[in-house]
């Protein structure tokens, strides 16, 4: 199954179109057209290298949303020889948003934490499309507790729009689930680290992000609102979301150069969904790496070297 | 009182046949809540509570120190930060000297060291009056410098928080500040030190999503609008109508959020009474 195109890759799959149809109109004639079809593919090659490396910050926001972009459960079980899933708060009740367990890496546990979207709507509607209430929050507080308990690593996937906007979130504290993560990571004695695998939108996804480690993927996106967000309060418009996650800089490079992150994990050519097994290899191989440069800190080396690490973000004048 | 104040006001007839009063700049204030007009001068030696409805008018962070806090004793920290315009985004840097010339202060909060009768603490005052009292780089920075200096002093550490939030114009790096601010909050708590988080109106999104919602006490002014999500975006959300009162001091009190919703005029006194609790009471 090819997965749907995104309107900036039309030009890649024009041409792609283009030699299938001239390699099928070529096989029962006489004439040799090889020479040609050879030409084009050296054609298509230059065009895909244009097109995916120059990718703007409102088609990486559609790659981070794709549909079938893979999910934290997908990376899971690709990445972990073994994985038990463990559920609830302890306090409410189990938030389908984010899912959390302990899994094996090379013989390494870990605790393993992220947001889950839906890949179709049955799936968006058990996972609230992956924008959590205060129970996914407190549920993740508890198994980062736990993993400390037994001095487990702690791996983040970072995938939401954002915490859920609604009624029943304010009445149970969403803020108070949110900064409490926040503070409480901050402390953690084993080392952290939080990848974005697609959209870490906000407030929500920090509550995952305040870790020894923080990288993207390449087209991931990290920002303090979204980009219709930002439209709206900036120029009263949602329409104008184009134009916003390009002034919002959003993307992997930018939050590098902001010095927000740490290093940006390579995508498959034009996105993890193009090769979702090929993604999961290539973000295997980076953790394992990441968490080595971790393994020979204290404990309080490692609070330390957290507390540095946020100290350090932000831009001012000291006159 | 009536009479006076009825003859220094203009009338203006509005257009579905009613009179409003035109009140002179300055010399009277109308309360937002029950309209009620009264001197400024009244209304600000009563705490900028309404003398006749008690709604709590918002304070400036120069007013809200000396109200709390013991006279004279004030030290401002890192008065000297500037904010820059790290995204480019058109005329931030205008916006942000429009506010810091209409306030005399550098950014959305002031930090220092003081003392509440005779006790020493740090305390960070956000100002709703700069810039929504929104926070970029300066303001958490500046918040993280008030908290690591509680730490350094072993004091505790105040915050009167009054915000819609992150600053849009910083982006990701505004976000950041709340991680920023925690750090140091976990070395603050590590030291078994005291933190006081008093929420004014209004305290929502990035701001009531990390530190104001996590001091050893939480305490907030009445009617105060504190949220994560705003009403908008929830109504949208939920296609249902919320209550009144959602996300009130009182809603908050009313679902666990908060320890105390404490009067204006009781704050100074209660505050002081807390930190006795801890500091001088707490030594065994």
């Amino acid at each position: 199954m090819t997965a749907k195109l995104l309107p900036f890759e039309q030009p890649v799959e024009q041409l792609r179109m283009k030699i299938a149809e001239l390699k099928r109109a070529t096989e029962d004639a006489e004439i040799d057209m090889s020479h040609e079809v050879a030409r084009l593919e050296q054609k298509l090659h230059e065009v895909e290298t244009a097109v995916y490396t120059n990718i703007r910050p409102w088609d990486r926001v559609q790659i981070a949303r794709h549909a079938e972009r893979p999910t934290t459960l997908f990376y899971i079980d690709a990445i972990c020889d073994a994985f038990i899933e463990l559920h609830g708060d302890r306090l409410y009740g189990d938030d389908a948003a984010i899912v959390g367990g302990i899994g094996m890496i090379d013989g390494q546990a870990y605790t393993i934490i992220g947001h889950q979207r839906g890949r179709n709507t049955k799936e968006n509607v058990k996972r609230n499309f992956g924008m959590p209430h205060p129970e996914g929050y407190r549920k993740a507080l508890r198994l980062m507790k736990q993993a400390e308990k037994f001095k487990r690593p702690i791996l983040c996937f970072i995938d939401t729009k954002g915490a859920y906007p609604g009624k029943a979130a304010e009445e149970r504290g969403q803020s108070e689930a949110i900064a409490r993560n926040l503070v409480e990571m901050a402390g953690l004695t084993v080392p952290v680290v939080s990848i974005v695998i697609g959209e870490g939108g906000s407030g929500g996804a920090l509550a995952l992000g305040v870790a020894n480690g923080v990288y993207m993927l390449e087209h991931a996106t990290y920002s303090v609102i979204s980009p219709e967000g930002a439209a709206s309060i900036l120029w009263k418009d949602a329409t104008r979301a184009e134009q916003a996650a390009e002034a919002m800089q959003i993307t992997a490079p930018h939050l590098q150069k902001l010095g927000v992150i740490d290093g940006i994990i390579d995508e498959v050519l034009g996105g993890a969904h193009k090769d979702a097994v090929q993604q999961a290899h290539i973000l295997k191989e980076q953790i394992t790496s990441i968490f080595a440069t971790f393994k020979e800190l204290t404990a309080e080396q490692l609070v330390a070297q957290r507390y540095q690490k946020f100290k350090k973000i932000g831009q001012f004048l000291e006159n | 009182m009536a009479i006076l104040r009825n003859f220094l006001a203009k009338r203006k007839r509005k257009q579905d046949g009613t009179e409003e009063l035109i009140v002179p700049e300055g010399m009277m204030t109308k309360c937002e809540a029950c309209r009620h007009i009264q001197y400024t001068k009244e209304l600000e030696q009563n705490g900028k509570v309404c003398v006749k409805c008690g709604h709590h008018l918002k304070m400036t962070a120069n007013e809200r120190i000396a109200y709390i806090f013991d006279e004279g004793t004030f030290e401002e920290l890192d008065a000297h930060l500037q904010t820059t315009n790290p995204l480019q985004f058109p005329q931030y840097v205008e916006k942000v000297q429009q506010d810091m010339q209409q306030t005399g202060m550098n950014e959305a909060v002031k930090t220092g060291v003081t003392a509440i009768d005779g006790q020493c603490v740090v305390i960070a005052v956000m100002d709703a009056h700069f810039r929504m009292g929104s926070m970029g780089s300066v303001v958490g920075e500046k918040i993280t410098r008030a908290v690591e200096e509680a730490t350094k002093r072993g004091v505790p550490f105040i915050i009167f928080t009054a915000s819609g939030g992150a600053r849009m114009q910083e982006g990701v790096l505004s976000l950041m500040q709340m991680a920023k601010v925690s750090v140091a909050l976990q070395q603050h708590a590590a030291q078994k030190l005291l933190f006081i988080s008093v929420l004014t109106h209004p305290t929502t999104g990035g701001v009531s999503a990390s530190f104001a919602s996590v001091g050893d006490i939480n305490i907030a002014e009445p009617k105060a609008l504190i949220g994560f999500a705003g009403r908008r975006v929830i109504e949208q959300t939920v296609r249902e109508k919320l209550p009144a009162n959602f996300q009130t001091a009182e809603f908050l009190l009313e679902h666990g959020q908060l320890d105390a919703v404490i009067h204006r005029h009781e704050l100074r006194q209660q505050l002081s009474l807390l930190v006795r609790m801890h500091v001088g009471g707490a030594q065994a």
